[in-house]
């Protein structure tokens, strides 16, 4: 493989972890919140608004259903009005972040369901405000939940990102169909399986510890 | 309990309360009626009822954690029923809770559990960290300050519970079946700390349990709860002497140990048959009365021979109290129970044998 490969194979690379760690971050900031206010909305629960939990969750689940290369093009509009291009590696965040977002939210809803109901009611029996019980309760008593479902996240995100070459983004998937599939370089396409395959791994593996690092909930093992 | 000249002076007092829930299927449940109840300040009230009776529902309210349908619940003079938001929540930091499941944050170490409801209420760092040392200190839990819940044994986690709820210094501590949890070593010691912290603080403790021998431990009233009701209420040593509704005797014969012996039990019935027959008598004697003399005068004075068929003596309070089954002539049941009465024990007939 030729040193000009090697270059091409290595900008690609850092241009898939820009994408991925830009959107997760947005998809996060945008997620968490919108994902804490799904678990606690219903009927009699915290911040009991029905109507919005509704319309939210309807909102959620018709993002979630549209396929990702179809909102990618779809969105083109709002991503050229948002990013001022529709085409490049930046431009590829806004449908990324877009498709993370609600995929994000669920996760959080679950993990935040998860939380057992008892530790919400001795927080109100203490005397905390909603605000109170969402950041010094549910937050840090989902944690563990909440760090395994962005490891989830992240992992899609990566493979969605290969996608976003489609409408002129870059990284390794564009990389691969246009050098190992189009020009039909092997080599190229193997290298970029092989990276992603890494990528990902290391990313499961790092969720997975840290989820382990903040689950105080099993005593810890002491033989280790 | 009893009713106090001034209304207010009761640290807990529910007046005419009704609560109705929404069941699924069977439109509306109603879990209280009509409950009224006082709890005087620096008591330890014990309610004992059966599951579903009501009691979590009736502790709950004393914290706005449920709403009364109807009916007023005050605490420390203020209408926890109809208080809202900020006020609700200055209620509720006096009043502390324990739980049967602890509910501990798994989250947080012993230190950062206790230090919890401080931080809610907002108090600078310095404050916090001296309280929670002095809690962590009063329920015996230095060398585990640094543990997380998970490392600790259900006794360790309600001392937690315990400490937690006592952070805001509250005036008023609930408990939920704290020691429903716990095996009968862990829950004395469990319920020794709570009268200490009563002893100590002059707090008013409100537990419920379903374990009658929780409330001969420690409470110094008691209430009887059935199918959203109180049947009985009053000093527990007075409950235990002379219940009064079949629900509080059901509750006594389990804690009481005595029990009539199965052979006798199966051949009871309650009228009296024709022809000869015993009467089985239960009699209770509480503070010095001796019971054994008053059997031998019971043979000597009125001849008539009775027989011991079950009996106890334990304390209730600081006082003994003691519980005797005998049987005698159904002849002459009535004249030995006179005489019994006569001279200071309680009488009652259990039924007939022939
Ligand atoms: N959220 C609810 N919705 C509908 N009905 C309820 C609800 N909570 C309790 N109930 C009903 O109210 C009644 C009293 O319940 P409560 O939990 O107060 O009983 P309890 O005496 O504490 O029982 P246990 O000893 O099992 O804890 C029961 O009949 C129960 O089925
Ligand atoms: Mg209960």
């Amino acid at each position: 493989m030729s040193a000009n490969l090697i270059g091409l194979l290595y900008d690609a690379t850092l241009q898939t972890l820009y994408m991925v760690a830009v959107s997760a971050l947005l998809g996060t900031l945008f997620g968490l919140p919108l994902g804490v206010f799904l678990a606690t909305s219903q009927r009699g629960e915290l911040m009991s608004a029905p109507w919005w939990n509704t319309v939210l969750g309807l909102v959620v689940n018709a993002a979630r259903s549209i396929p990702f290369i179809i909102l990618v093009v779809a969105i083109i509009p709002f991503t050229r009005w948002v990013a001022g291009t529709s085409i490049g590696t930046t431009a590829a965040i806004v449908p990324l972040t877009l498709a993370a977002t609600p995929f994000i939210a669920r996760l959080v809803e679950n993990a935040i369901r998860e939380v057992d109901a008892g530790l919400i009611e001795a927080a109100r029996a203490m005397g905390a405000t909603p605000v109170q019980i969402i950041r010094k309760v549910l937050i840090p008593e989902a944690l563990p939940g909440l760090v395994l479902g962005l490891t989830l996240a992240v992992v899609s995100l990566i493979g969605y990102s290969a996608m976003v070459g489609a409408v002129g983004g870059e990284g390794l998937g564009d990389l691969g169909i246009r050098y190992g599939y189009q020009r039909f370089m092997p080599d190229v396409m193997l290298a970029v399986v092989v990276i992603l395959i890494v990528m990902v791994q290391l990313v499961q593996s790092a969720g997975e510890w840290i989820a382990r690092l903040v689950d105080k909930r099993a005593p810890r093992n002491r033989g280790g | 309990m009893s009713q106090p000249a001034n209304p207010t002076a009761a640290a807990i007092r529910f007046d005419a309360v009704e609560k109705a829930l929404a069941a699924q299927g069977k439109g509306r449940v109603v879990a209280l009626r009509d409950v009224t109840l006082e709890v005087p300040p620096g008591a330890i009230c014990g309610i004992i009822g059966r599951s579903g009776a009501g009691k979590s529902t009736l502790l709950r309210m004393v914290n706005g954690l449920e709403r009364p349908s109807s009916g007023t619940v005050t605490v420390a003079g203020h209408d926890v029923g109809r208080a809202k938001g900020a006020g609700l929540r200055r209620i509720r930091r006096d009043v502390g809770m324990i739980f049967q499941h602890f509910n501990l944050l798994a989250s947080r170490t012993v230190y950062g559990n206790i230090a919890l409801p401080l931080e809610i209420a907002g108090l600078p760092a310095a404050e916090i960290r001296s309280r929670v040392s002095d809690l962590i200190a009063r329920v015996g839990l230095e060398a585990q300050a640094k543990r997380y819940p998970a490392e600790l044994s259900g006794g360790q986690k309600q001392r937690v519970g315990i400490a937690r709820a006592l952070a805001t210094r509250p005036k008023v501590l609930l408990s939920d079946e704290a020691t429903s949890a716990l095996d009968p070593e862990t829950t004395q010691t469990v319920l020794a700390l709570l009268r200490d912290i009563n002893r100590d603080l002059g707090l008013t403790i409100l537990l419920i349990t379903h374990e009658m021998g929780v409330v001969r431990d420690i409470a110094s009233d008691m209430a009887v709860i059935d199918a959203g009701r109180i049947v009985e209420a009053g000093p527990t040593h007075d409950v235990f002497v002379s219940p009064q509704h079949p629900t509080t005797r059901s509750f006594l014969s389990g804690v009481t140990g005595i029990n009539l012996p199965g052979f006798i039990a199966a051949r009871m019935q309650d009228s009296r048959p024709d022809g000869p027959a015993q009467e089985v008598i239960r009699v209770t004697f509480s503070g010095s009365h001796a019971t054994d003399p008053m059997l031998a005068r019971l043979a000597s004075e009125m001849g008539t021979e009775a027989n011991i068929l079950a009996g106890a003596v334990e304390e209730i309070g600081t006082r003994p109290f003691g519980n005797l089954l005998i049987s005698v002539d159904a002849a002459k049941g009535a004249a030995a129970r006179g005489f019994l009465d006569r001279h200071g024990l309680m009488t009652e007939v259990m039924g007939y044998v022939r």
